[in-house]
């Protein structure tokens, strides 16, 4: 098992014909990802490598059952693409695109909340990685591979950092799930450890949070109440200085809400162990996993 | 982008919210000027992007041209919690009845717009919460269904509006979620928003805070950003496309990916450094982008070590290693390079950094051992901390 990509997931990418769009998905089916379409708008019939394009998603679901999206069209026209993915029945949408313009995550974010049976990952994310089975997005593979550690970020190179001392450690993923550095992700923390909390080949989960927002402290909450399995926690951005924008769109400690401490404090408070440096949060792990 | 008081003002009049006669200046006689054209008395404000300029003396009253001179030689120039006055707001003064507070806030929380009043305005928001929850009402709004007139009613009853202003602050609410949509805003607060003795509903100050990622729907906004009181170096990032952040210490620091970078400064923090800057080369930087962060960060004459730390996913180690052996022999750096490549061709990167074999680059393998040799080599360069 893993979760929200795996051998069952057909993907469909909006950007295909894009230079990007089409090395990521042509990396992506490389890796044993199943990519059955493309969607760009005027360019139906043609196709990339063998990978046929459709002019809309609803061309692209009825002609090759595509149950995943992945977005990597300009930031102007994503939010389009994602409203049209869900309008097509797609069950699990992963954004990638970074730099869509806050008023439109939100109107995505309040579409498709309407809907239970669609899922977004990110935008601005790596997407989601299941070592062995498929990989949908930029997270470069070959530093993962299968085990029963669930990851889930929301910064990319971070995630590759924590992962990859992992790996040299003798650990492998269940899946690594970036959900984006954005103020409005369509999944937060919460959602995705539920998915790693179901998941029987999950055994710890490792977070990676920063600072910005409350999503540290609503995951805190939830695994109090609901997470039966270990966590260990990362929360970077500790020494920034408030009111500054941190890279991520989503990274600023605005006023009092926001802080690293805060993030820790909560994490702690509920047993979470929370590690100082990505090497202390992969040492912790192993202790936990008994390596 | 945080838009300057008299900027805020100017995005607002184009959506009809009253307020007062008023001009900017940036000189004493430009100030002159202003006044001469709007008459007394009038209020001289300090324009900068921090709350607080009233008790710093960034506000004064003046009844003549020589009080414009004198108050406006005083505030020009003058620093505010780290913030330098380089403009005036001059404002006609008027009669004030009642002072209130209303905002809408991009809450990113409830992934939704937050709208909120209170009948207690002139403080901050947060006082008022804590000392007269009474006086404030808020409210949650679907942004798929937007304000809607039962909205403002509700907002203005809750927080015991007179009858006879109700309509005039409904309306007033309703503009300000027309600004904040129409403009791509994260913030629009007025704090305070007046009731003049003709039972008139206006702005007397503006705070508005645009979303960068949505210029591209707003060209003529670009003109609102405002650089006069930004830092040399992030200026200079800007021009070359980079993220970076000024902060206050000797270690410049190199990274990609936003999150990598925030843990790098964290690092050097812990290992008892300060960081001088943040800057995400992002993903995929080719040497000549490494070339422009490397300038951007040594231009910082604070900076008494580098350090880089990449971890290579989309970025390729070994184009980091080529873009700082460049950067290396355009600008001559006279302080230590530390250097931490890990990731996609990190083996090569770091055959091409021991073949260069440059003096004062000093590769390091892990995270934590980077941080601690940066360290130590800013404390022999004479670096604080």
């Amino acid at each position: 098992m893993s979760i929200l990509v795996g051998e069952d997931t057909r993907l469909v990418v909006s950007g295909l014909t894009g230079r990007e769009g089409s090395y990521h998905a042509l990396n992506n089916r490389r890796y044993g990802t199943n990519v059955v379409a493309g969607v760009t708008p005027g360019k139906g019939r043609q196709d990339v490598e063998g990978i046929p394009v459709f002019n809309t998603f609803r061309a692209a679901v009825a002609t090759t059952e595509a149950n995943t999206a992945m977005i990597f069209v300009p930031p102007r026209f994503a939010a389009d693409s994602i409203l049209e993915a869900e309008d097509a029945d797609i069950a699990t949408i992963i954004a990638i695109t970074e730099g869509i313009p806050a008023h439109d995550e939100l109107t995505v974010y309040n579409v498709l909340k309407r809907n239970p049976d669609v899922r977004l990952v990110g935008p601005n994310c790596p997407g989601v990685l299941s070592p062995g089975k498929a990989n949908v997005g930029i997270i470069p593979a070959q530093f993962f591979k299968p085990g029963n550690v669930g990851v889930v970020s929301r910064s990319g190179t971070l995630t590759y950092q924590i992962g990859n001392e992992l790996a040299q450690s003798g650990f492998g993923n269940s899946s690594i799930v970036g959900i984006g550095g954005d103020p409005v992700p369509g999944s937060s923390f919460v959602d995705v450890i539920a998915l790693f909390e179901a998941d029987p080949e999950t055994e710890l989960i490792v977070m990676s949070g920063e600072i910005g927002g409350s999503a540290e402290e609503e995951a805190a909450a939830y695994i109090a109440e609901h997470v039966s399995k270990p966590v260990v926690a990362y929360i970077a951005g500790l020494t920034a200085p408030p009111g500054k924008t941190m890279g991520h769109a989503g990274a600023i400690v605005s006023g009092s809400s926001g802080g690293g401490q805060a993030k820790i404090d909560a994490l702690e408070a509920v047993g979470v162990r929370v590690g100082r440096t990505p090497t202390q949060v992969a040492r912790i792990a192993v202790e936990i996993l008994g390596g | 982008m945080d838009l300057l008081e008299y900027k805020g003002k100017q995005v607002l009049a184009r959506y009809g919210v009253r307020q007062l006669a008023g001009g900017e200046a940036a000189t004493v006689d430009a100030a002159v000027a202003v006044a001469e054209e709007i008459g007394f008395p009038l209020v001289i404000k300090a324009q900068v992007k921090i709350g607080g300029r009233g008790k710093a003396g960034g506000i004064k009253l003046a009844n003549s041209v020589d009080e414009v001179r004198e108050h406006a030689e005083s505030i020009l120039g003058m620093d505010i919690k780290g913030h330098t006055v380089h403009v005036l707001y001059l404002e006609r003064a008027s009669e004030i009845e009642t002072e209130y507070y209303a905002a809408v806030v991009f809450d990113r929380s409830a992934k939704a717009p937050l709208v909120m009043f209170s009948t207690q305005g002139g403080m901050e928001i947060e006082q008022v919460a804590e000392e007269h929850p009474e006086a404030l009402a808020t409210l949650h709004l679907d942004p798929l269904v937007g304000f809607q007139p039962f909205h403002a009613r509700r907002l203005a009853y809750e927080a015991g509006v007179p009858a006879d202003v109700v309509r005039g602050v409904g309306d007033m609410l309703a503009t300000l979620y027309e600004v904040f949509v129409g403009e791509d805003a994260t913030l629009v607060e007025i704090n305070p928003l007046v009731i003049t003795p003709e039972r008139e509903v206006m702005a007397l100050d503006a705070k508005v805070t645009l979303d960068d990622n949505a210029m591209f729907r707003h060209p003529d906004n670009a003109t609102l950003d405002d650089s006069s009181d930004a830092d040399p170096q992030e200026v200079m990032a800007r021009q070359r496309g980079l993220t970076y952040v000024k902060l206050d210490g000797d270690i410049g620091i190199f990274g990609n990916g936003a999150g990598l970078v925030m843990s790098t400064l964290d690092v050097v923090a812990h290992a008892g450094g300060a960081p001088a800057n943040f800057l995400d080369a992002g993903g995929g930087a080719k040497a000549d982008a490494i070339v422009a962060s490397v300038e951007v960060i040594l231009s910082n004459p604070n900076v008494k070590a580098v350090l880089f730390n990449v971890f290579g996913g989309i970025t390729r180690c070994d184009e980091v290693a080529k873009g700082i052996i460049e950067a290396y022999g355009i600008l001559e750096p006279t302080v230590p390079f530390v250097v931490r490549l890990d990731g996609t061709n990190d083996v090569a990167a770091r055959k091409l950094l021991a073949d260069a074999d440059l003096p004062y680059v000093y590769p390091e393998a892990t995270m934590d051992g980077a941080a601690a040799r940066v360290v130590a080599l800013a404390r022999e360069q004479g670096g604080g901390s």
